[in-house]
């Protein structure tokens, strides 16, 4: 035995001369150094990493068999639809595959919007947690790219009238608009040039940007280290040896954690993926089960629900201001609507991170923020009516004034003391 | 031609607009009724796989519901040579349009697409089957309660028999069928059962393993807790 520890240390010593591998395991894992105080909110960190990683395994087995192609087959069904009925039906376990893609996206949201809310409810993009956040935000901008680049390839009557809807949005910039969604699209209508373009972005360009970001986010995470539930800095207090006192390693001791939060995500994601995969037609849209067809556009086009909430306060914006067009102000409220998250670090000015220490200002104007979060987001699955469209504008006043009024009411708040360490509650 | 041809494009986007009020029948369960889905079958093989295809369903899929091969040839095998074809047609796609306004859809996932917020596409399947009634106004001669002004005739009337619109705005059967209102409910239940079949044929053997993974994980849940809690003890 005694050998074959040898035999494995010379290895790993051959290797370390060469690349930095136990220096890795030590800096990420092994001995770094976490606060001890984790709570529920963060386990969805390590569970967006799942997911990724489902996702580009079974995106590949995907891959193999579906054929991003638009014209009709002998049946006058389009090819890139079929290809995706055969990967149902004739492909070993492809249904199984094919629902964990469609389910994982759908999670992968869940999951990244419960890892942002974490982040505000705890102030982890505070100083010096800057750059954090903002690759996080780039990472949530890329992931909806994906989303949406993907939801156009099962070429369904969602898929298309969806995919055209915004590839729409960008021709009401003034002046190149229309030469920007021709551009975009690749032809007049949505047709096989985009669904090809569309393909080449989903699988290739914009997973290799969201690795890229994944990497410098924990890189850029492991370098500041973590926050916790408390808001407070562990490395403030140090043992004789460098140690936070309030820190134990990732390793074993949340990554035992961990295992137990996956496995408790991979019960729901099998409820889902076996029983009720459609989701009531919220993960897969019934109308998606009907092939595109540009000569039928369907009474009610609606994204799936991740983007509903901006989708909301887009469709809020009805109304022109100094000349410029409804449309072309909506697009600009969505863009804002996911861009403004981004400046949180810059917009609070409030003493305290935690919202355990935070005043009841900040604590009001977040369950506000929420519950208008929601009712955007379920509204942006309906229709619109006078009335909807009312509320939508309240709700999307409330979002923006949540970060607009920040600087504001966050200072003004009467926080409590942060204790010096971590707490365990 | 053209109006026709727009009316009957825009028929389910008008009725889904204008429709807060479209009442389906629930759609019997036929999912583990082997004798009813092959019945199914038959109905649809003789009925439906004329003008519409199913193209992403090889017959010997049937297997699933309890056939052998050489039932499958003997019985149901029209449209192809070998038991391992998909469900496809001889009816040109350019002509069908040119004939009903519009090409019949594949039927193969049909049961999946219709589901909306009124119910499940079984659902719709088996309300629509069953409410085809006489129309001198439309081209077929008839017409339908929850698609109107469909483009396709009552292929079953044999069966059902003739239905007329009253002007109290129900379904009033004037001249009997081959089967009786129940025994016809009963066949169009098979038919139906049989399409949500074919909609996802792995649908039941996907519960079963969900209830063997989750199991699984439910064990591996108890394990990962304990080595947890073993290392946790020293954290305070």
């Amino acid at each position: 035995m005694s050998k074959v520890n040898a035999i494995l240390q010379g290895t790993l010593n051959w290797v370390d001369e060469r690349f930095p591998l136990t220096t890795l395991w030590k800096e990420h894992l092994a001995e770094y150094y976490a606060p001890k105080n984790f709570n529920f909110w963060y386990f969805f960190g390590s569970l967006a990493m799942l997911v990724l990683v489902i996702q580009i395994v079974t995106g590949i087995l995907l891959t193999m068999h579906f054929k991003p192609d638009a014209s009709l087959n002998a049946s006058g069904v389009p090819v890139a639809f079929a290809s995706v009925e055969y990967i149902m039906r004739d492909v070993p376990w492809g249904w199984l595959i094919r629902y964990m893609h469609s389910t994982g996206a759908s999670a992968f949201f869940l999951v990244v919007y419960l890892h942002m809310f974490r982040g505000m409810l705890y102030g982890s993009y505070r100083k010096p947690r800057e750059l954090i956040w903002i690759f996080g935000m780039i990472i949530f901008l890329a992931l909806m790219a994906e989303a949406f680049f993907g939801y156009l390839l099962p070429w369904g009557q969602m898929s298309f009238w969806g995919a055209q809807v915004i590839v729409n949005l960008f021709s009401a910039i003034p002046l190149i608009g229309p030469d920007l969604s021709l551009w975009l699209r690749g032809d007049y209508v949505v047709g096989d040039a985009t669904l090809n373009r569309f393909f080449a972005f989903h699988v290739v360009a914009v997973p290799m940007v969201l690795l890229g970001l994944v990497a410098a986010h924990i890189i850029a995470l492991h370098e500041v280290g973590s926050n916790n539930p408390d808001g407070v800095e562990i490395k403030k207090k140090k043992d004789a040896n460098g140690i936070p006192l309030d820190g134990i390693p990732f390793h074993p001791y949340y990554t035992v954690k961990d295992i137990v939060g996956v496995i408790v995500f991979l019960m729901v994601f099998s409820i889902i993926v076996f029983f009720m995969p459609e989701f009531g037609g919220y993960f897969l849209e019934y109308n998606n089960f009907f092939p595109a067809d540009p000569l039928v556009t369907p009474p009610h086009i609606a994204p799936v629900w991740y983007f509903t909430p901006y989708y909301s306060i887009l469709r809020a914006v009805n109304f022109s201001v100094f000349g410029l067009e409804a449309k072309f102000l909506g697009v600009m409220a969505m863009g804002a609507s996911t861009l403004i998250i981004a400046l949180l670090p810059w917009l609070d000015r409030s003493p305290v991170k935690s919202i355990r220490y935070r005043g009841p200002l900040y604590k009001g104007f977040l369950a506000a923020f929420v519950i208008s979060f929601f009712i955007l987001g379920y509204l942006g699955m309906l229709g619109p009516t006078p009335m909807r469209t009312i509320v939508a504008q309240i709700c999307s006043v409330i979002y923006f004034a949540f970060f607009l009024l920040m600087p504001i009411y966050s200072s003004l708040d009467k926080c409590q003391p942060e204790p010096d360490r971590v707490t365990s509650k | 031609m053209k109006k026709f041809l727009t009316a009957i494009l825009f028929a389910p986007v008008l009725a889904f607009a204008a429709g807060a009020t479209l009442h389906l029948d629930s759609a019997p369960d036929k999912a583990n009724d082997m004798a009813a889905l092959q019945n199914g079958a038959k109905i649809f093989v003789n009925y439906c796989l004329n003008c519409h295809s199913a193209s992403y369903m090889r017959y010997n899929r049937l297997k699933d519901i309890g056939l052998t091969d050489a039932q499958i040839k003997d019985n149901l095998l029209f449209t192809a040579e070998k038991v391992g074809e998909p469900m496809k047609i001889a009816m040109q796609r350019a002509d069908a349009k040119v004939w009903f306004g519009v090409a019949p859809p594949d039927l193969t996932i049909i049961a999946r697409a219709r589901a909306s917020e009124f119910g499940s596409g079984a659902d719709w399947l088996y309300t629509y089957l069953r409410t085809f009634y006489r129309d001198e106004q439309r081209p077929t001669g008839w017409n339908n309660v929850v698609f109107e002004n469909v483009g396709m005739p009552h292929v079953l009337w044999e069966l059902q028999g003739e239905q007329v619109m009253g002007p109290d705005h129900k379904l009033k059967l004037v001249k009997p069928g081959k089967l009786k209102p129940q025994e016809f409910d009963a066949a169009v239940g098979d038919l139906v059962g049989f399409l949500k079949y074919m909609g996802e044929p792995v649908a039941e053997f996907r519960k079963q393993l969900g209830v063997i993974v989750l199991i699984f994980l439910a064990v591996f849940f108890v394990f990962a807790y304990a080595l947890k809690r073993e290392y946790w003890k020293d954290v305070h």
